[in-house]
């Protein structure tokens, strides 16, 4: 695609624009703030991403897998400030699973072991964990706030913190796992995932971009799993101190 | 004023304090419960009841002082042994998800441990609630019947002292009744050290052995429930009157 065939797309930046200014719903300047930012952001991604292509450096490599998760911690702590010590249980969290995850790949020789394909599965992985990671921490602090009495009762009968949070814990992995497993279920009905829709479009074969579409979706699995039970495991601890009392 | 106990003391709180979000609320709290006494807890609100429940209990720690249950410091009992020595029942009478026995089973499930099916129609019956109730749903029973559950479901731990947080004040005049009759009759049956907070006088001076008035997180007065009302402290005297909300 040319710069002038790309410029071309700005049409459809165009329509909300002019829909938000005829209708005064007062979205111009958030969809312009959008739009600029994605294209510097994009543009200086894809330039990065050549330069660490064409060096083929392991150092270039976990670089830009720190800056991954740097940014998605970053992204992530906001939602669970309530949570001593959150940054590093994120931070540990999206380190455990890009580890399990490129190990596995790479160990099997699943994928070759070229930043072709590490990053962008690393991208993958890391944003999805760090959505998964949002979704839970908010659905969690949710649950300590609205079930604070259970949690006190269980303590007050003799209970352990971990009874004490049991149900809370589970509800909000279960919540915050549920939509990954769901969506998977009807994929490729409703949808073409974005990843299989480029490949197709940038000329791979469809059934070659279906087998990496089905890789990813299996490790997405994975990573919504392991994020939520690790982030609930690494913070319930901290809710209570040693004499087994609630901080509230 | 403060009484002298004949009997031995099973709750001892010795120059308590305890402050929380900048605010004092126990302010050099000491006194003692007598064991296999009710202990009548009153006071205005925000007097700093329910946070001496929540220090004797464990849920909170003091900030200085010491509270002694049979004589030993509550920071030397496993906070787990502890909680079972000390049964606490709220006003919320908060219930899990499940049946009448769910409930009932919790502190016995908690140690992974089941109850005995007649034991515990034995419970529901001291407490006054039917044995056909077990299976029922807990959200289903009414609020004076959740209080008895409640009670019931703190005595499985065998507790030697049982406290209990304004369990009658949002029932109606019949189960307040019942619940003063329970408390009664638990004290009777198992010798159970209690302690009541209650707003309502009346069931603080009839029910109680002896009776603690609170205010501003001091304890005011200590003295027999019968000789409340003629308390020499005028402070006493004003909460009576009602002119101390």
């Amino acid at each position: 695609m040319s710069y002038l065939t790309l410029s071309l797309t700005l049409i459809f930046v165009l329509i909300p624009l002019i829909l938000s200014r005829t209708l005064k719903l007062g979205l111009e300047k958030d969809t312009l703030i959008a739009t600029v930012r994605s294209i510097i952001q994009l543009l200086a991604v894809g330039y990065i991403l050549q330069y660490v292509f064409e060096a083929d450096n392991l150092i270039f490599i976990l670089l830009m897998i720190l800056l991954m998760i740097g940014a998605a911690t970053q992204n992530a702590r906001k939602k669970g400030a309530a949570i001593q010590g959150i940054t590093w249980k994120l931070f540990v969290t999206f380190v455990f699973i890009e580890g399990i995850t490129q190990s596995i790949l790479l160990g099997l020789n699943i994928v070759p072991p070229t930043p072709q394909y590490i990053i962008p599965i690393s991208g993958m992985v890391i944003g999805n964990s760090m959505v998964l990671g949002i979704l839970f921490l908010n659905r969690f602090t949710a649950e300590i706030e609205n079930h604070e009495d259970e949690t006190e009762l269980i303590l007050s009968l003799g209970g352990t913190p971990k009874q004490a949070i049991h149900n809370q814990l589970i509800t909000s992995i279960k919540a915050s796992t549920i939509p990954t497993i769901e969506s998977q279920k009807t994929i490729g009905l409703v949808q073409l995932p974005g990843m299989m829709s480029g490949q197709i479009i940038a000329g791979a074969d469809p059934v070659q971009a279906v087998q990496f579409q089905l890789l990813i979706l299996f490790i997405l699995l994975t990573t919504a799993v392991v994020t939520s039970i690790m982030l609930g495991f690494l913070s319930y601890p901290t809710l209570f101190n040693k004499r087994m009392q609630f901080l509230k | 004023m403060l009484m002298q106990n004949v009997e031995r003391p099973l709750v001892e709180f010795i120059h308590v304090n305890y402050s929380a979000g900048g605010t004092h609320i126990l302010k050099d709290i000491n006194g003692t419960f007598p064991e296999g006494k009710i202990t009548t807890l009153v006071g205005p609100s925000g007097a700093g009841k329910s946070t001496l429940f929540r220090l004797c209990n464990g849920l909170s720690s003091p900030d200085s002082g010491e509270i002694l249950i049979k004589g030993k410091s509550i920071k030397e009992y496993e906070p787990i042994e502890l909680r079972r020595k000390v049964g606490i029942a709220l006003q919320s009478a908060t219930m899990i998800k499940g049946t009448v026995l769910d409930n009932l089973e919790l502190p016995l499930t908690l140690q992974g441990k089941k109850i005995d099916l007649v034991e515990a129609g034995d419970l529901l019956h001291d407490v006054g609630l039917d044995k056909g109730f077990l299976h029922r749903n807990a959200k289903d029973l009414s609020g004076g019947q959740k209080q008895k559950l409640s009670i019931a479901r703190t005595l499985v731990n065998k507790p030697k002292v049982l406290l209990l947080d304004e369990i009658t004040s949002s029932l109606d005049r019949v189960s307040q009744h019942d619940i003063e009759e329970l408390i009664v009759k638990i004290n009777e049956k198992y010798g159970t050290t209690m302690i009541w907070i209650t707003h309502n006088l009346d069931q603080a001076t009839q029910i109680g052995h002896y009776t603690w008035v609170m205010m501003n997180g001091e304890v005011i007065e200590t003295i027999e429930s019968s000789l409340l009302q003629g308390s020499k402290d005028e402070r006493v005297q004003a909460f009576i009157r009602g002119e101390v909300e």
